[in-house]
């Protein structure tokens, strides 16, 4: 019988851990299919960070580090410049990327260092059980705003796309988002266009996934869905934000 | 007889690590060191090597990280504010056993404290200023000759044990001028490195580098492994110096720029007709507890000197445990012990006075 539909042979044979309704899973395979289509696994070292996708080298194939609270683009910018012919990736949440790595990233994508960065946006910490991050949305209820994010207090949300797109030295940024077929089909291009910009030697290039935390949102999957076309996509809006 | 060259400190550091085969360096501007930097700056790309400057200190770490996990020789320095910052990397170096020497010409602190030389960050460098059971190989040379040894020294005892070697100086050291003489081929030794992220080329299995272990007794399990690492070093690779010691009365404890001025506290000491002796630690971690034991038997008393509160003190009260009497001379804030104040401490120890 043919074989019509498999797992990516950059995703190992594992189950993965993410909660019911969460987009992690939908973005690793994404991932992992552009690894497979490109044909470049063998010779990909990815950075995991801190965050529900701590330990996403038990899912990814390739060679990988787990990298400190938001360094990861400090970390592969190490591996890449000492192994400039290997590819590199970091797959970054929110809190990691827009919080607590916001040096790295911004002066990783001023350098134009050639790496790819997967940025999931969640608008929520997940792992330490659903706080306020940099994206979350005004009014947004979180356990750190259990009266609603309120700009006079907390400050607004942080478009990072838009923020790393005025520098000169990114190739590549595009926003996509993980809420239905159609856009998951979008945001499979992006990713495997990014790493394309790397194995052309381009520079920096980040896809930002609009991504769901049913969990921690305290919604359903259908409903976390909804949440990221009717509330997110407003503040977030998609599409390629740099290319040269 | 190799290539004999005046040199400052930090560029005897930087020329030690380029000999070594360390071509990759990542740091961040800080006095008194920022001269490794300029160095590599000016000499990595000649030999199609990387300097990068980082964005902040904890940037510069987390690219140490990356690039000796490729199993690439790596290096960073800084000062003390700087290696406060790098702590949370250091952890993470020593959790997942990736090799790198760290360059610490330590400044006095605390805060930004200020530019001259001092000895405060023993405690940092020695019992783990990051968090964690965790121990790196300090090793605190003397001379410039000795920062040119000690560097090339340093790379293969962190290869040779997956673990971050410090090279502990202080701003004289740093900043001061020698004659150092450089070997014509360097002794490296370069273990296999089986375990580096490299791109497995669908060849073996795949390679990871991590610290973190959420199963307790893994995580258990993961510390005992990195103690027996730790019992081995401090087996294998204590290094000391005994200096005129073989009938000293007293025995003085010194390291980096202080056991410089000890030594001439002994020769004066002796135009007195005192028989004072040198334990001089070169490696600061492991400390050298078997030094003791060959001294303190014909020995009546210790002095310590520090350029600080009196940090290493500890450990030498640890290992002459309380056998003897150790006595203590610190210096702050930049301040540089005076070899008169010791030999009056020396001459009230003899019971007599000047």
């Amino acid at each position: 019988m043919a074989i019509v539909f498999q797992k990516p042979k950059a995703l190992k044979d594992t189950a993965f851990h993410y909660c019911p309704g969460c987009t992690h899973g939908i973005a690793h395979r994404l991932v992992a299919e552009a690894l497979d289509e490109l044909d470049i696994e063998g010779k990909t070292i990815g950075i995991a960070s801190v965050g529900c996708s701590y330990n996403s080298y038990d899912y990814f194939a390739c060679d990988m580090i787990q990298a400190p609270h938001g360094r990861a683009p400090a970390v592969a910018t190490g591996v890449k410049r000492s192994k400039p012919d290997n590819i590199v990736f970091t797959y970054q949440g929110d809190g990691d990327l827009a919080a607590i790595g916001t040096a790295e990233i911004i002066h990783a994508a001023a350098r134009g260092e050639n790496i790819t960065v997967i940025f999931i946006n969640n608008t929520i910490y997940g792992m330490t059980s659903g706080q306020m991050a940099p994206t979350t949305l005004l009014n947004q209820y979180t356990t750190t705003t259990p009266y609603g994010r309120i700009a006079d207090h907390h400050g607004f949300p942080i478009n990072v796309s838009e923020v790393l797109a005025v520098l000169d030295g990114p190739a590549y940024i595009e926003r996509a988002s993980l809420h239905d077929v159609k856009h998951i089909k979008k945001a499979k291009e992006a990713i495997k266009k990014a790493f394309t910009m790397q194995i052309m030697k381009k520079g920096f290039s980040m896809v930002e996934l609009l991504s769901t935390c049913p969990t921690n949102w305290g919604l359903n999957p259908v409903e976390a869905l909804n949440r990221i076309k009717n509330e997110m996509i407003p503040q977030y809006p998609l599409g390629v934000f740099k290319e040269r | 007889m190799g290539q004999r060259m005046l040199m400052k400190g930090n560029e005897a550091i930087a020329e030690a690590a380029i000999r070594a085969g360390c071509i990759h360096y990542f740091g961040y501007p800080i006095t008194p060191q920022t001269e490794i930097a300029h160095y590599m700056a000016k000499k990595l790309p000649k030999v199609n090597g990387v300097f990068l400057q980082a964005e902040s200190e904890v940037a510069a770490i987390n690219m140490v990280y990356g690039a000796g996990s490729t199993g690439t020789r790596v290096m960073t320095s800084s000062s003390s504010p700087g290696i406060s910052l790098k702590q949370e990397g250091l952890s993470y170096l020593a959790g997942a056993q990736v090799p790198a020497v760290v360059v610490n010409i330590v400044r006095a602190g605390p805060g930004l404290g200020g530019i001259q030389p001092s000895q405060s960050d023993y405690f940092q460098s020695c019992k783990g200023g990051g968090h964690g059971d965790y121990r790196q190989i300090v090793l605190a040379p003397s001379s410039v000759q000795e920062l040119y040894e000690l560097t090339v020294e340093a790379f293969n005892l962190s290869d040779k044990y997956r673990i971050v070697t410090i090279i502990q100086g202080d701003g004289i050291l740093g900043q001061m001028m020698e004659v150092v003489e450089f070997r014509d081929t360097e002794p490296i030794e370069r273990p296999e490195t089986p375990w580096a992220v490299t791109g497995h080329e669908n060849k073996r299995a795949q390679n990871v580098i991590t610290s973190i272990h959420l199963n307790p007794a893994v995580l258990e399990q993961w510390n005992r492994n990195l103690q027996e690492k730790y019992n081995l070093i401090k087996e294998k690779e204590t290094r000391y110096e005994l200096y005129n010691t073989d009938d000293s009365d007293i025995i003085i404890v010194a390291y980096g720029t202080v056991a410089r001025i000890a030594k001439s506290v002994i020769e004066k000491a002796k135009e007195e007709g005192f028989n004072v002796g040198l334990l001089r630690p070169i490696t600061l971690w492991p400390f050298p507890q078997e030094a003791f034991e060959k001294v303190i038997d014909r020995t009546k008393a210790f002095i310590t000197v520090e350029m600080s509160a009196g940090q290493m003190l500890e450990d030498v009260k640890l290992s002459v445990n309380g056998r003897r009497p150790v006595y203590f001379h610190g210096r702050m804030g930049g301040m540089v012990p005076e070899r008169d104040d010791i030999l009056k401490l020396i001459r009230d120890i003899y019971g007599k006075s000047a």
